[in-house]
């Protein structure tokens, strides 16, 4: 327990911890100091200058973001001369910032303007000091336009201390000073593995999707194409905020209301290829234990993990599930079993991925990821995207009346669900898991242990017939390298890993904290709206994948059974190894079955 | 040992080795050795002598004659007049006024003591003239609360511009008990103008070797960093001979003079800047990274390189502690004034007969130094203003003259002593031009880090070239006022926090000029 420590706050007095911030202290009490770089997630820089507040024997103004509170600490937080002071900061950001609000895409959601809003700052009190230099649209997932940056830092400690990917950093010094990749090499040639966490910390406009809005809506314009869709776990446990509902609103069946009302030709769901996953995996897992394999088997559906392991860990490829993730499962589905059945052409087909992700973005661009005959997926809008057309739609989220999806690829089960939560993909291949070898359910089907937003969850599970099963679970990516780096030295020291079943996850909190996550995605949020989904499983008809009607078809009529020859050539992929300079492939290093 | 009539000093440091000394040493050489003298007039290799001479400068002894602006042409007659017939070259000699004489200039010297007087590439010179003897009393009869203790009754103020008492710094570094703490030497000096630490290192290497390691076993560290300049390559030099001949006197290194007491010693090449004499910028580019301020607290006394406790000191603040624990702090307090005990190295340039540097008692007046010590104004010219204590220092008009210069009786001015640079501007200079050219400065050292400063640096540099080409008002006079203030109270470090006096000063100080030029 912590020493408290006794301040006064505008004269209230309260008692915290002492290794508290003074920020800390005064949001506790519903006191709202003014800030702009600092957010509670992160680690604090005070960059920004606008959280000063006035401590009592102190000749200047210090910040609240990064100055502990002491015993008998006097502070004010505001006063004309504070206000002035933030005033003057926020005008003088506001003259070196590309003021482009009406159609920036953090326009309404970006922090910079609430608060020179809040503030009653003049934006042209100052004159312009910004010397425009071009966008970094070098990447297939993310923009960096260096215009609308305010030097917060937030993306950089975001990359380098939670993720661990080491792509971003400030270059050159004063006014000069930007952040960058790697000798500017731009985000396509760095190490960046598409996650997308800048751009949901990013408190400006600076960092965010590349969009592909346009496309789509030409694609569903066009009367020549079928457009399909198709939406991961989290989406639907996403939007209700964005149009006055409660955070965490489960709303599936307004979600395929508003696409259809959108003009989607066909509404299905990513959940449907979740629950397919943990079949092909699932069975995967099982042969491995069976064999007594003493390397362990790693999730694979998250694809800024995929090419994390490629450029940090791709000593351990073969460990990976060779299982492609739900959203190409479906994409391939899509164009091959889907266009079958319908009689439609597959080049008519554009098949459409709404995802929480940025680095979908990169996954469906992937060359080997055509096995269709086509590239699988043709376009992924991020869950900002999609509000942004429903918004241009000018749909009434709120209040548009539920509707079921198409039926044949839409149908999925309370593990099909938590997919979007971190230790969801665990508990569902659990549940299948233990059926797949004892050919009985498991009674219990709520594996709590794997739940929850601590960064590294273990568990071991009783399997009849097989003995423990030890699991670990992992989000984040620096909780990533933790469960990596123990399973290398296993690896090294004993010839076999501490677990046999791994579940990465590159996002905090997994899917429902990803980066293509609305605006404000922070880790209460998060934590919110992966409860959302385990409320929406407790409430499903059917809990486990292996009992998912349309699932069991899918095998029955096209594929045969889990991991035939077929689901191999169709729902399973191959890695590479990538360069730690600049992300860029160097070599195969495990190869495609099927 | 060999006796010689006479002595020839040589100053060796950047300004002379610019002139090519070397070149011309060995032409002196040659020249004696035609004449039959080599074995009576010895060559010494010094630092920098006494007074601040221009080119190559000599110094004669037992006479105490200073030449300056010597040149290889001069040789000849200088040998044949001076040595063969001993009369002094008068057309070399450094001018000597009623008032100015590099001799004077001697009289309170601490840290400069034997610069110019002994080899500083020699440790037995150092030895010679008792250094090392307050080494051998700290480790033999004094704990290392003893040495604290005597710092701190010296009163010694950090001389690298925030003036925080050294003693007491050192005491909360030298409570914590943990396994690793370092000494940081902050030799970046960057401060424009200011050349100081060059010299005191230059001029006598070992003496701050000395305070370091007094430092070092007072505080209980074992590892010292010397953080210094890139471009400082003479000091570099010295201070890398230096550290070598010490590890071969057995001071430096495992278990010096049987105390039981280990200390290494490093050198760390700067890359140039300037926010890297802030002392966090300091330890995160000696960790190898960015040069940027960390948050205070935590101070790098509790947590500073890698974490552990760290003392970061100047050099002309530890160039003091030899001679305190040597003499004791009741002999350092005779100099100075009572609140800012001992004396301060200036560099005095601009529009002085005698630029260069001054070593004082604390509390010496500005027109005293720029009188006395500087040989007051260059022929033909009239002061209008000094810049005080580098960019980060402030602008001061002649009536201001005769403010004493110590750390407290500048605050009254809300001036800085700062790192002791003197600029000494004529009446025909512009303010309106010198605020630029700091301005300039700041808006090109600011690390980018916060956003007060980076903006406002490049702001206040566009406002004041506005002005300065005559397209400013008054207005624009105002604003940089306001940003400049604005960047004072919300700055993350010293340096975004320091443009204020500058401006304040100049605005202030010299009004008429900025309602001239906005004027149109």
């Amino acid at each position: 327990m912590a020493k408290t420590v006794n301040v006064f706050i505008d004269g209230h007095h309260l008692e915290v911890p002492e290794t508290m911030t003074i920020i800390e202290a005064a949001d506790k009490i519903g006191i709202y100091i003014p800030r702009l770089c600092y957010h509670p997630d992160l680690p604090p820089t005070g960059n920004c200058g606008v959280c000063v507040v006035e401590i009592a024997g102190n000749p200047t103004p210090k910040r609240a973001c990064c100055t502990p509170v002491a015993e008998g600490m006097k502070i004010v937080t505001n006063s004309k001369k504070l206000r002035s002071y933030r005033k003057t900061v926020v005008e003088m950001i506001l003259s070196n910032h590309d003021v482009t609000c009406p159609t920036c895409p953090a326009n309404n959601k970006c922090e910079l303007q609430s608060l020179a809003n809040n503030l009653g700052v003049d934006s042209e009190a100052l004159p312009n000091i910004l010397v425009k230099t071009p966008a970094d649209e070098s990447s297939l997932s993310i923009i960096r336009d260096t215009n609308k940056c305010i030097g917060c830092g937030r993306c950089i400690t975001v990359c380098n201390e939670v993720q661990t990917v080491y792509a971003l950093t400030f270059a050159e010094r004063g006014i000069d000073t930007h952040i960058d990749t790697a000798f500017s090499q731009g985000m396509a040639n760095s190490p960046c593995v598409n996650c997308g966490q800048c751009t949901v910390y990013c408190p400006t406009g600076a960092l965010h999707e590349r969009s592909e809005l346009d496309a789509v809506w030409e694609a569903i314009l066009d009367p020549e194409k079928h457009v399909i869709v198709q939406e991961a776990p989290s989406i639907r446990v996403s939007l209700g905020e964005e149009f006055g509902m409660p955070l965490g609103s489960v709303t599936p069946k307004k979600m395929y209301a508003a696409l259809r009302k959108i003009g989607f030709d066909s509404v299905m769901d990513t959940n449907f290829t979740a629950d397919l996953t943990i079949m092909e995996e699932g069975t995967e897992c099982v042969t491995k234990l069976k064999a007594g394999e003493k390397r362990p088997l790693i999730t694979s559906c998250s694809p800024g993990w995929i090419k994390f392991m490629e450029t940090y860990y791709p000593d351990l490829a073969d460990c990976v599930s060779t299982a492609k993730s739900p959203m190409s499962m479906f994409g391939v589905l899509s164009k091959t079993y889907y266009a079958q059945e319908k009689g439609i052409d597959p080049a008519k087909i554009v098949s459409v991925a709404i995802m929480p992700c940025t680095a979908k973005k990169f996954e469906a661009r992937r060359p080997e990821l055509s096995d269709s005959g086509f590239q699988d997926t043709d376009y992924v809008l991020t869950t900002r995207e999609f509000i942004r057309m429903i918004k241009e739609a000018g749909i009434d989220f709120a209040n548009i009346p539920d509707e079921e999806p198409d039926e044949g690829m839409s149908f999925y089960t309370g593990a099909g669900t938590i997919f979007g939560a971190t230790g969801g993909v665990m508990e569902a291949a659990i549940r299948s898991a233990y059926y797949l070898v004892t050919g009985t359910d498991l009674q219990n089907v709520d594996i709590t242990a794997v739940r929850g937003l601590e960064g590294v969850k273990e568990a071991s599970v009783d399997v009849p017939g097989f003995g423990k099963v030890n699991v670990a679970v992992a989000h984040g990516l620096s909780n990533a390298r933790k469960v990596l780096d123990r399973v290398r030295e296993g690896l090294a020291t004993k010839g076999e890993s501490p677990w046999h079943f791994i579940e990465i996850m590159a996002c905090p909190g997994g899917c429902v904290g990803g980066g293509g996550q609305p605006y404000g995605n922070d880790i209460a949020s998060r934590a919110r709206r992966g409860l959302a989904l385990y409320e929406e499983d407790r409430n499903l008809p059917v809990r486990m994948s292996h009992h998912n009607p349309e699932v069991l078809k899918v095998y029955e009529k096209f594929l045969g059974e889990p991991n035939s020859k077929l689901a191999l050539k169709l729902l399973h992929t191959h890695y590479f190894k990538r360069s730690v300079f600049n992300g860029q492939v160097t070599a195969e290093i495990t190869h495609k079955h099927g | 040992m060999k006796f010689y009539r006479s002595h020839i000093l040589v100053s060796i440091n950047e300004t002379s080795l610019a002139a090519g000394v070397q070149e011309f040493i060995t032409a002196l050489r040659n020249e004696l050795a035609k004449n039959d003298l080599a074995e009576e007039i010895n060559i010494l290799e010094t630092g920098p002598l006494g007074f601040f001479g221009r080119g190559i400068c000599l110094t004669v002894y037992p006479e105490n004659i200073n030449y300056e602006g010597v040149k290889i042409e001069d040789i000849p007659e200088l040998v044949q007049e001076h040595f063969l017939k001993g009369r002094p070259v008068k057309r070399l000699m450094v001018g000597v006024t009623e008032k100015f004489s590099p001799k004077f200039n001697y009289e309170n010297r601490i840290v400069l003591r034997n610069s110019g007087i002994i080899d500083p590439e020699n440790i037995d010179d150092y030895i010679g003239a008792g250094g090392y003897v307050a080494l051998e009393k700290a480790l033999t009869n004094m704990q290392p609360n003893d040495i604290i203790a005597e710092v701190k009754k010296s009163g010694l103020k950090g001389r690298g511009g925030a003036a925080f008492p050294a003693g007491l710094k050192w005491s909360f570094t030298s409570a914590l008990d943990v396994p690793q703490k370092y000494v940081v030497v902050n030799a970046d000096e960057g401060e424009p103008g200011t050349f100081k630490d060059r010299l005191i290192m230059e001029g006598d290497p070992h003496q701050l070797l000395e305070g370091i390691i007094l430092c070092a076993r007072a505080v209980g560290a074992s590892k010292a960093y010397i953080y210094i300049r890139g471009e400082y390559k003479l000091c570099i030099a010295r201070l890398e001979k230096a550290i070598k001949q010490a590890y071969d006197y057995g001071i430096l290194g495992k278990n010096i003079f049987d105390s039981g007491f280990d200390l290494d010693i490093e050198l760390k090449i700067g890359a140039g800047a300037y926010v890297c004499g802030e002392e966090t910028a300091l330890i995160e580019s000696l960790e190898g990274n960015r040069g940027t301020p960390r948050w205070k607290p935590p101070f790098p006394g509790v947590e500073g390189l890698w974490k552990a406790p760290t003392i970061v000191n100047n050099v002309e603040t530890l160039a003091n502690v030899p001679f305190i624990i040597a003499k004791g702090a009741d002999e350092f307090l005779q100099y100075g004034t009572p609140d800012c005990p001992g004396t301060k190295v200036y560099t005095i340039l601009g529009d002085v007969a005698y630029p260069g540097l001054c070593e004082v008692d604390m509390g010496t007046t500005l027109r005293t130094i720029i009188n006395d010590y500087a040989g007051g104004m260059k022929k033909g010219f009239r002061f209008k203003a000094a810049l005080v204590g580098g960019a980060a220092g402030v602008i001061l008009p002649d009536r201001l003259l005769d403010v004493k210069m110590d750390f407290t009786s500048l605050n009254q001015y809300s001036a800085v002593l700062g790192s002791g640079a003197i600029l000494v501007l004529n009446e025909h200079q512009s303010i309106v031009d010198l605020l630029w050219s700091i301005l300039r400065f700041f808006r090109h050292e600011s690390c980018g880090k916060c956003s007060p400063c980076k903006n406002g640096t490049q702001q206040l540099y566009q406002l004041i070239s506005k002005i300065r080409k005559g397209n400013g008002t008054m207005e624009d006079v105002n604003l940089m006022l306001l940003i400049a203030e604005t960047m004072q109270q919300t700055s993350f470090c010293a340096l975004g926090q320091s443009p204020i006096m500058a401006v304040r000063s100049a605005i202030e100080n010299f009004t008429d000029e900025f309602i001239e030029i906005t004027k149109k």
